[in-house]
C-alpha cells in the first residue's frame, strides 16, 4: 500500500499488554499506563482512567519523546531510552518500546520515581518482547479493511466535510 | 503509518499539511476547526511562537463517527514551515498517511514554494517514504491577493508529474476537479501522473474543505 508501514493491534495483543500493565501498575502503586504509538495515536490505556484528552495527550507524548530523541543524537547518544517528568503532585516517566511505541507512566505521591524506575524495568523488557513479536507477525501485509468501510467512509467524509 | 486498533476497534489516520512559512497551514487548521460540528472534532493544540508562528505543530483530531465498527478518525497535523525548523518538520512527518502541500500563491514566493517541495521530498525519503505513492494533494493558497501567480506557472513549477511505471497505469486519467485537464496522461510518448490540485482562500475557509475531503478520500481508499 503505502510508502509507510500500517500496523494493526489485535484483541490477544491487547490481553497481553494489559495483563502485564496491571501487574506493574500493581506493584508499582503507579495510577495509570498508556501505551502510545510513535506517530502520535493512543494503543491503550491501564489503570485509573485520565481526566484528560487523550488524543491531545497521545499526541504531545510523541512529539515530545521524538524531539527527545533527537536531542539524544545530538549530543552523541543513540538514544535516552526513558523520559522523566516531575511535577508536585503528577509525574510521568515514559520509555521507549521496541523503537515503535512509547510506555507513559503516569504517578503522584503514593509512589516515588525510585520505585516506578525499579519496577518498570521487568515492563519494558516484557513489552519489548510483546510488540516485537507483533510488530514482525504483521510485517508481510498490511492491514486492510473492507471495501463497505470505504464506502460508507467516504460517505460520512460528504457529510462531514460538505457533499 | 494508519493504525488499526482492532481491540478498541479504532482507525487512526494522520494527514500533515506543508508547506512555506506563512503560506496558510495553520489557517486551514483554523477554518476546519471552526466549521466541523464541535462534537466531530477535539480540542485544537498549537505549539506557537508569540507571533504565532508554528514552532513544532498543530494538532487537530477530526471524528468520522463509528463506520462498520470501527470509531475512524482523522489526525491533521500541520508542521512549521520557516526553513531553520526542519527538525521538527521531519519529526511530524512520522508515520503520516496523506499529505497535503499549501503553496502560497504570491510570485514572490515562488522560491519559497520551491524549497518547500524539495524538503517535502527530502523529509519523506528519509523516512523510507515515497511521495510518489501516498495520498498527496496541492492547495494553492491566497488566490485573492493581486499578485497571485497564474496557476499555469505554478503547476509547471510544484507539480510537473512523474514518470508512470506501471503499465496498468497507464491510460489517460481526467482530473475531475478541473475539466479538459488530466492527472495521468502521455506527454511526448511519456506517461505522467501529476496530484490533485485545490485553489484556495484559507482565509475565508475557501477551498479548505475541497482540500481536506479530496485528500482524507484517498487515504481512505488507501485503506482498502
Ligand atoms: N490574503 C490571504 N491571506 C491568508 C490566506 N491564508 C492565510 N493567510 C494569512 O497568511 C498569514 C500566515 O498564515 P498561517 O496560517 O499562520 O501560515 P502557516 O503556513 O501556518 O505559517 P508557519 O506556521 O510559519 O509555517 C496569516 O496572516 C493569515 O491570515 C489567504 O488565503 N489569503
Ligand atoms: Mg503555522
Amino acid at each position: 500500500m503505502t510508502g509507510a508501514s500500517s500496523w494493526s493491534f489485535g484483541e490477544d495483543d491487547s490481553r497481553q499488554i494489559t495483563a502485564i500493565l496491571d501487574e506493574f501498575l500493581a506493584q508499582s502503586s503507579a495510577r495509570t499506563a498508556l501505551i502510545v504509538d510513535k506517530a502520535g495515536q493512543m494503543v491503550a490505556t491501564v489503570g485509573e482512567t485520565p481526566t484528560f484528552d487523550s488524543t491531545a495527550f497521545a499526541s504531545l507524548t510523541a512529539a515530545d519523546f521524538s524531539a527527545n530523541d533527537q536531542l539524544a543524537k545530538m549530543i552523541g547518544e543513540a538514544e535516552f531510552g526513558s523520559l522523566f517528568h516531575q511535577g508536585e503532585q503528577e509525574s510521568l516517566y515514559l520509555a521507549d518500546i521496541a523503537g515503535r511505541v512509547i510506555l507513559v507512566v503516569l504517578f503522584d505521591t503514593r509512589t516515588t520515581l525510585g520505585l516506578v524506575k525499579l519496577r518498570v524495568k521487568a515492563t519494558v523488557g516484557s513489552l519489548n518482547q510483546v510488540f516485537t513479536e507483533m510488530l514482525n507477525k504483521d510485517a508481510p501485509q498490511a492491514p486492510r479493511v473492507e471495501t463497505d468501510f470505504v464506502d460508507d467512509a467516504e460517505d460520512e467524509i460528504d457529510r462531514l466535510f460538505g457533499g | 503509518m494508519s493504525m488499526i486498533n482492532y481491540a478498541s476497534r479504532e482507525i487512526n489516520c494522520k494527514l500533515v499539511y506543508y508547506g512555506p512559512g506563512l503560506g496558510g497551514k495553520t489557517t486551514n487548521l483554523e477554518h476546519v476547526y471552526q466549521k466541523v460540528a464541535p462534537g466531530s472534532r477535539g480540542k485544537m493544540i498549537s505549539l506557537a511562537t508569540e507571533t504565532e508562528r508554528t514552532l513544532f505543530f498543530d494538532f487537530l483530531p477530526v471524528d468520522l463517527g463509528t463506520i462498520r465498527g470501527f470509531k475512524t478518525r482523522f489526525h491533521l497535523y500541520t508542521v512549521p514551515g520557516q526553513v531553520y525548523y526542519n527538525a521538527s518538520r521531519k519529526l511530524i512527518l512520522k508515520g503520516v498517511d496523506g499529505v497535503v502541500f499549501v503553496a502560497d500563491s504570491q510570485i514572490d514566493r515562488m522560491e519559497a514554494n520551491i524549497e518547500a517541495m524539495q524538503n517535502l521530498y527530502d523529509n519523506m525519503s528519509e523516512h523510507g517514504y515515497d511521495l510518489t505513492t501516498i495520498p498527496f494533494v496541492i492547495q494553492y493558497n491566497k488566490r485573492d491577493l493581486p499578485n497571485a501567480a497564474p496557476i499555469n506557472d505554478l503547476q509547471a513549477s510544484l507539480n510537473p508529474g512523474w514518470p508512470v511505471e506501471e503499465p496498468s497505469k497507464m491510460r489517460p486519467m481526467p482530473d475531475p476537479q478541473h475539466e479538459g485537464e488530466f492527472l495521468i496522461q502521455q506527454i511526448e510518448g511519456q506517461w505522467i501522473e501529476r496530484v490533485g490540485y485545490y485553489e484556495a482562500v484559507a482565509l475565508n475557509g475557501e477551498g479548505v474543505f475541497d482540500t481536506l475531503k479530496a485528500l482524507s478520500k484517498l487515504v481512505i481508499k488507501n485503506l482498502g
